[in-house]
């Protein structure tokens, strides 16, 4: 149906959409967990309560979640300059999703935490446990279902802004779909690239699950 | 020794407007070795006081001192290192729910940087003491009630603690896993020689198996003492109510129900069960008396017989009774109507 060219193209949007969907989100993790973190132990019956702090994370995470990933792309194209040189093509296009990311995950964290019974954070401060071994022995340790749901959610999320990202020649099969279908007409080619989307979505969404669902000791 | 002392206590919550007094200048001095009691109704501040014992909740003022060490005078660092010999258990047991049982007794352990292996033997050992070796494996949501309690306990010991502080630990466990759990707390005391405090609104854990007991209601003390003393002569209104409607599903509200009358509480002592004293006075005064309530129960470990009689209403006859009931060495308490 296709000729080889276009199957080489398809496999390259696949490869350049995993690509940014995965080192987006990895490092959208590593500032969003600890940020996620900082938010519940400052808030008001966290480990340590600081209205300031809170005040100022709370802020900033509600600000850049309310601008809409098509504008942030464009307000963020001198920063991504700035930090990968250039401001097109598949690396380019994590900055700004890392950026739009890290806000969400923080607060999918935030309230992933919020679901550990106080009463275990109790009885673990009772047996002189510190604010850190809290965090990391009884309140990541027990929201790890819910955070690794969380993950996959958001992992979905950033593959669909991924594919948002094509329209402003963000490179994978995003990028393909609107040139090929919305630029040039061939549908046929836009299908397929909705299709492979669509089958990624379902794969991610599915390992993710099905991992929380292994490690959950609840039932 | 004295293990707790607790000096002019007071905690008042702060919520936006509301300000609540929550514990009243509270004094207290437990021993080393006591299995003590505070019982009181639901909101008394029981909890609140009983989490200021590890300072997990700070007092708005007063002391509280554990052996030698004013809690308030420590650092962060102290308390902490404090803390791990106060052990806690709870109503809900607050197992780590991710956790197997043996991960959740090396817990303790592991926050004291005891290596892995010397972690893993010690929670063998625990698990041996409440006997659920055999479930070293199985994660808290397949565990009863009972069982969870008692991983809970584990875990409190694993750290060779001092003292344990049990909040409510049998409220959520029916009567006969309630038993063995008290049962499995007076060996630890018995044994370990483990101080220990019960919170409770039941008096039935009371008499099971403390010593000692003090009677909360609204933030203050209002009675403590020896648990016998108190049974046999509760002074306030609070310990009376406690006593009487100790075991409320068995009495039913009946005191309630028939209070034209006058009525008595009897104490049995040991001695005196022996003689048929009420038999022996209804045939003496040759008049019927109204039996409310009977019943035996054991408190720290003596068999203890208790009545409740509606007296007639000749008043004569009432003090004839009562001094006639005296003579024969039973202990007697009016038992007012708003009981
Ligand atoms: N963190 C808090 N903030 C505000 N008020 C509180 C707080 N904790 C307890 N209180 C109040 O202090 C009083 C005593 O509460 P506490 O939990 O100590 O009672 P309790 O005797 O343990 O009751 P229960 O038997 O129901 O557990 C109650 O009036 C309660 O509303
Ligand atoms: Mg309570």
């Amino acid at each position: 149906m296709f000729d080889s060219q276009v199957i080489n193209m398809l496999l390259e949007g696949i490869r350049d959409t995993l690509y940014m969907t995965i080192f987006s989100t990895v490092i959208a993790y590593i500032f969003g967990l600890p940020l996620g973190i900082c938010l519940k132990v400052t808030s008001k019956d966290g480990l340590k309560p600081n209205k300031i702090i809170y005040g100022i994370l709370d802020v900033f995470c509600n600000i850049v979640r309310s601008i809409p990933f098509l504008i942030l792309l464009i307000l963020l194209i001198p920063f991504t300059r700035f930090v990968v040189g250039k401001s097109y093509g598949s690396t380019a296009t994590i900055v700004p999703l890392v950026v739009c990311a890290a806000p969400y995950i923080a607060r999918m964290v935030e309230s992933s935490l919020n679901e550990v019974d106080p009463g275990v954070i109790e009885a673990a401060k009772s047996m002189g446990a510190s604010n850190l071994d809290i965090v990391f022995h009884v309140m990541l340790v027990e929201a790890r279902t819910s955070l690794i749901v969380g993950a996959t959610i958001t992992t979905g999320n950033i593959l669909g802004y991924s594919a948002m990202s094509g329209t402003v020649g963000g490179g994978g099969l995003g990028d393909i779909a609107v040139r090929y279908g919305y630029y040039r007409w061939q549908t046929d080619i836009m299908i397929i690239t909705v299709i492979l989307l669509i089958i990624l979505f379902q794969i991610i969404q599915n390992v993710g699950m099905k991992i929380a669902g292994n490690l959950d000791r609840r039932k | 020794m004295s293990e707790i002392v607790v000096k002019d206590l007071c905690k008042t919550f702060n919520q936006n407007t509301d300000t609540v007094d929550a514990l009243k200048n509270i004094n207290l001095t437990i021993e080393t070795g006591d299995i003590y009691g505070i019982i009181g109704m639901s909101g008394a501040g029981k909890s609140t006081l009983v989490r200021c014992f590890n300072f997990l909740e700070k007092p708005t003022s007063g002391e509280v001192w554990i052996g030698n060490k004013n809690l308030s005078a420590l650092s962060e660092k102290e308390l902490r290192a404090e803390r791990s010999e106060i052990a806690m258990i709870f109503q809900s047991f607050n197992l780590l729910m991710q956790k197997n049982v043996i991960d959740n007794v090396c817990f303790p352990l592991r926050l004291q940087k005891i290596s892995k292996a010397d972690a893993r033997k010690r929670a063998k050992e625990l698990l041996e003491i409440v006997g659920l070796s055999e479930k070293e494996k199985a994660y808290p949501a397949q565990l009863s009630g009972g069982q969870r309690q008692r991983v809970a306990i584990a875990r409190a010991l694993a750290n060779k603690p001092r003292i344990l502080l049990c909040d409510e630990a049998t409220s959520a466990l029916d009567p006969q896993t309630t038993a063995s759990i008290l049962e499995l707390l007076r060996d630890i005391n018995k044994k370990l020689g483990i101080t220990i405090v019960v919170i409770t609104h039941q008096m039935s854990v009371v008499s099971e198996i403390c010593n000692k007991v003090a009677i909360i209601e609204k933030g203050e003390v209002v009675e403590n003492g020896l648990v016998e003393d108190v049974f046999n002569h509760p002074k306030s209104s609070a310990a009376r109510e406690l006593i009487l409607r100790g075991d409320n599903e068995k009495t039913g509200g009946i005191v309630e129900t028939i209070n034209a009358e006058r009525k008595i509480r009897i104490v049995f002592t040991e001695n005196s069960s022996y003689e048929p004293v009420i038999a022996n006075m209804v045939l003496k005064f040759q008049t019927a008396v109204n039996i409310l309530r009977a019943d035996t129960r054991n408190v720290g470990g003596v068999a203890k017989g208790e009545m409740i009689l509606g007296l007639p209403e000749d008043t004569t006859l009432q003090e004839n009774i009562i001094s006639y009931l005296r003579e024969r060495g039973l202990e007697i308490e009016e038992v007012t109507g708003d009981v």
